[in-house]
């Protein structure tokens, strides 16, 4: 599987990405606010001056008279040192300060104020104009009054906040991009505990999950449980067809059997007596296999649903043993049963089928007129069921791959066997919650394996 | 033949342009070619020590000094006269040479010392705060108590009009530009001063173009007062010398304080140099004490802090009184108060 970038480190990369996108809209909007403030109060201040200049005129003797108020100068040094500049004119002729002002030419209506912006003596310049008929003479003269002044203060102030602002953003950006790493790392929590819950899980457990998720991951939960589903089904329905061919194999194999036995009594010649045998040990051996794959499928089928009922095992270790007891006299082979009262709690069926494939293991590896000893002991919260033979031990190979479906030991030449049987009872014993283990028999010659479980 | 006429006529055109009373003149060589123009208001006697003290610093600098009232320092400035530096006492008309673009800006970590009052806008660096005071003859007044305010000088001058007829002085507001400065200020700042102008106008006054001769007059006893005098250290040494004949006294009413400012001219060719000159004057501003210089520092010493007044504000106001119309006005009202027929 190919990684392919990380959704928190993108999630991240996105948050910080939009917050940077904030941070400098911000800086902007406060540059022009600010500047446009700035603006603004030189507006009212040119307006105030020229206001309080335009109330001045008058007439006398037929003459436009003006006063110029030391205020009006000293209100435009309160904000910023700034240049000024002024135009006073009655019609077209000039009645005092800069002739060369460029002065709007639009004359403003009586109480209103024109502002307009220019360059003079080298410099941006912002205008108020206003204007008042005074009657000097027959008739009254249009005076219009016009108070201008650099930009510099507006520049210096909105400079000023601008950078204020700019600190300030990325400030905000910086915080922004520590909370855009939590909030990914806090959403994505969801998704990291369910893969968390999936992977603790043991390799058969196909058990839907039962987790609340959020919204956006209940699809993929469905998804998942669905597919767990199937993927039980599916397992089920091979498991289903094995225990079905199994047992469709059987029953034609006890005919064959039956007819071979028959055949064997009413046959004389020696040659046809040897190949009747045979036929029959064939027949057994493969009645033997297709009796444990059907045991395999009960296994696998039962575990899934564990009954767990207290089970007392030297009851059931006798009940095993004496249903063997019969094989084992075949090869002259006696078992020893040393119990002690052990109770577990489990499915007494499957523990049975474990045992009698481990005990028939014993018997089948173990040479003619030799002693399987049988022991059932409690210890440290466990009880314990040694199997232990004389036989001839376990091989080089890893004991655990024994457990390995179809494998057999590499020195079981010459003795027929399917490879089932240790690993119907290691499933058995897992499903449990218990354990296979297996050890040189003390007394150093065969083998001995424990079936382990805990105790109630 | 036409080539010499027109050389001939250009520099009779440039003596025009540049053409103002010069009242003095002095050029102080250095070691190297460099010279610094320096056109000022300051008598030589006052500034010298200051000359002197920069070329001890810079003696490869040579100076060239003129001394000029503050109305031709104005009109050189303006058309163009090849001047470095430019310092005078006149606020409002250098106020008016930076605003309208006539200066170039300065800066230095010498002039960003300065209180923000003590300059505008990099272009105008004030050196010195001189207070307006009244100048007495101890002779003219012997018997009569030392008037503190404009109310007891007025009445001082109505109780006694036979002692003061023709021996009160003042500036010549038409003629100098300090003079209008003060007058404008006070009569914005104080009412006392319409009638003063009153009472010292039935009085037959004489009018001065500068403070020297003033004091002059005071010490020979020809002024029972001057008021109204720019009361630099340099008037302070010529009452101590005078022997008690001459005292000065500061309105506690109310006191203009006017800032002796310098500005590097549009036209300035040796700007490192009045750069240099401008930190050395701002230094000498920002001293703590007197010391031995004729001129105040900007921050009153705590024995003289006559009356707490800030100075004349530099600012766009100052231009006010500048403007024709206004000055027409004042002038008129001045006259018709202190020219008496």
């Amino acid at each position: 599987m190919k990684t392919t970038g990380s959704i928190g480190r993108r999630l991240t990369l996105l948050l910080a990405g939009v917050a940077a996108l904030l941070s400098l809209l911000s800086w902007g909007m406060v540059t022009t606010l600010a500047r446009q403030a700035a603006e603004r109060t030189q507006d009212n201040v040119l307006a105030a001056s020229a206001t309080t200049i335009a109330e001045t005129l008058r007439s006398e003797q037929g003459e436009v008279r003006l006063e110029l108020p030391y205020s009006a100068f000293a209100m435009l040094d309160a904000i910023s040192q700034d240049r000024v500049f002024y135009r006073i004119a009655a019609g077209d002729a000039l009645l005092t300060g800069y002739d060369d002002l460029p002065v709007p030419t639009a004359v403003p209506a009586p109480g209103q104020v024109v502002f307009d912006t220019g360059v003079y003596s080298g410099e941006a310049v912002r205008m108020a104009t206003v204007s008042r008929p005074v009657v000097a003479g027959s008739q009254p003269v249009q005076v219009t009054v016009t108070v201008a002044q650099t930009r510099h203060g507006v520049g210096t102030i909105s400079a000023e906040l601008s950078r204020v602002a700019a600190i300030l953003s990325v400030a905000f950006f910086a915080v922004a991009v520590g909370l855009s790493a939590v909030a990914a790392r806090t959403s994505l929590r969801p998704l990291n505990e369910i893969a968390a819950a999936v992977s603790r899980r043991g390799p058969s457990d196909l058990r839907p999950l039962r987790r609340d998720a959020p919204e956006e991951l209940a699809p993929l939960m469905t998804s998942l449980n669905r597919l767990m589903e199937r993927l039980g089904q599916s397992i089920r329905r091979s498991e289903d067809f094995i225990a079905e061919a199994a047992h469709r194999v059987r029953t034609p194999l006890a005919v064959v059997r039956t007819q071979a036995e028959i055949a064997l009594r009413s046959v004389g010649d020696e040659a046809e007596k040897t190949r009747l045998r045979r036929i029959i040990r064939a027949v057994d051996e493969s009645s033997r296999s297709a009796g444990q794959l059907l045991d395999h499928a009960t296994v696998a089928w039962r575990a899934d649903d564990l009954a767990r009922a207290p089970v007392d095992l030297a009851e059931l270790a006798a009940q095993t043993a004496g249903a063997l007891e019969a094989t084992a006299a075949m090869k002259d082979i006696r078992l020893h049963l040393d119990t002690a009262p052990a109770r577990v709690a489990g499915d007494a069926v499957l523990l049975e089928n474990a045992l009698r494939n481990v005990l028939d293991n014993a018997i089948k590896y173990s040479p003619e007129d030799t002693a399987v000893r049988l022991s059932v002991r409690t210890a440290d919260g466990e009880a314990r069921i040694a199997v232990s033979d004389e036989g001839p031990g376990l091989g080089t190979g890893p004991a655990e791959a024994l457990t390995e479906r179809f494998r057999r030991g590499d020195n079981t030449e010459g003795i027929v066997g399917s490879g089932l049987g240790l690993t119907i009872a290691r499933d058995v014993l897992t499903a449990h919650g218990g354990r296979l283990e297996f050890a040189p028999a003390p007394k150093g010659r065969g083998t001995c394996v424990s079936l382990v479980l805990p105790s109630l | 033949m036409r080539l010499a006429c027109l050389a001939v006529a250009l520099s009779l055109f440039a003596a025009l342009a540049a053409a103002f009373e010069i009242e003095d003149h002095r050029f102080y060589p250095g070691t190297g070619p460099q010279v610094l123009k320096i056109i000022s208001t300051a008598d030589l006697e006052v500034f010298e020590p200051y000359l002197l003290a920069f070329q001890a610093q810079r003696p490869e600098l040579s100076i060239d000094y003129t001394v000029a009232s503050s109305a031709a320092l104005y009109g050189a400035i303006r058309n163009g006269a090849p001047f470095d530096l430019a310092l005078s006492s006149a606020m409002d008309l250098q106020f008016r040479l930076a605003n309208d673009g006539f200066a170039l800006p300065h800066a230095s970590d010498r002039t960003d010392a300065l209180p923000d009052w003590a300059r505008w806008r990099d272009l105008i660096f004030a050196f010195t705060a001189e207070p307006a005071v009244v100048v007495l003859s101890a002779d003219r007044f012997a018997g009569l108590d030392v008037p503190a305010t404009r109310q007891e000088l007025i009445s001082l001058l109505r109780a006694y009009p036979d002692r003061f007829q023709g021996a009160v002085g003042t500036y010549d507001i038409r003629d100098s530009g300090l003079g209008y400065l003060f007058a404008t200020q006070e009569a914005r700042s104080t009412d006392a001063f319409w009638r003063l102008s009153e009472v010292m106008g039935r009085l037959a006054p004489r009018l001065y173009c500068c403070s020297g001769q003033m004091i002059d007059d005071v010490a020979a006893g020809r002024l029972a007062l001057a008021y109204n005098v720019l009361g630099s250290y340099a008037v302070e040494r010529m009452a101590r010398a005078s022997g008690g004949r001459v005292k000065i006294v500061q309105m506690q009413d109310f006191s203009n304080v006017i800032l002796r400012t310098a500005l590097v001219p549009r036209q300035a060719e040796n700007t490192g140099a009045a750069g240099a000159m401008i930190d050395k004057l701002a230094d000498l501003g920002l001293r703590d004490g007197p010391g031995t210089w004729p001129l105040p520092p900007l921050r009153p010493s705590a024995d003289d802090a006559g009356g707490g007044f800030g100075p004349i504000r530099l600012g766009p106001a100052l231009m006010v009184f500048l403007d024709p119309l206004n000055r027409r006005d004042f002038l008129g009202e001045w006259e018709n108060a202190m020219v008496q027929r």
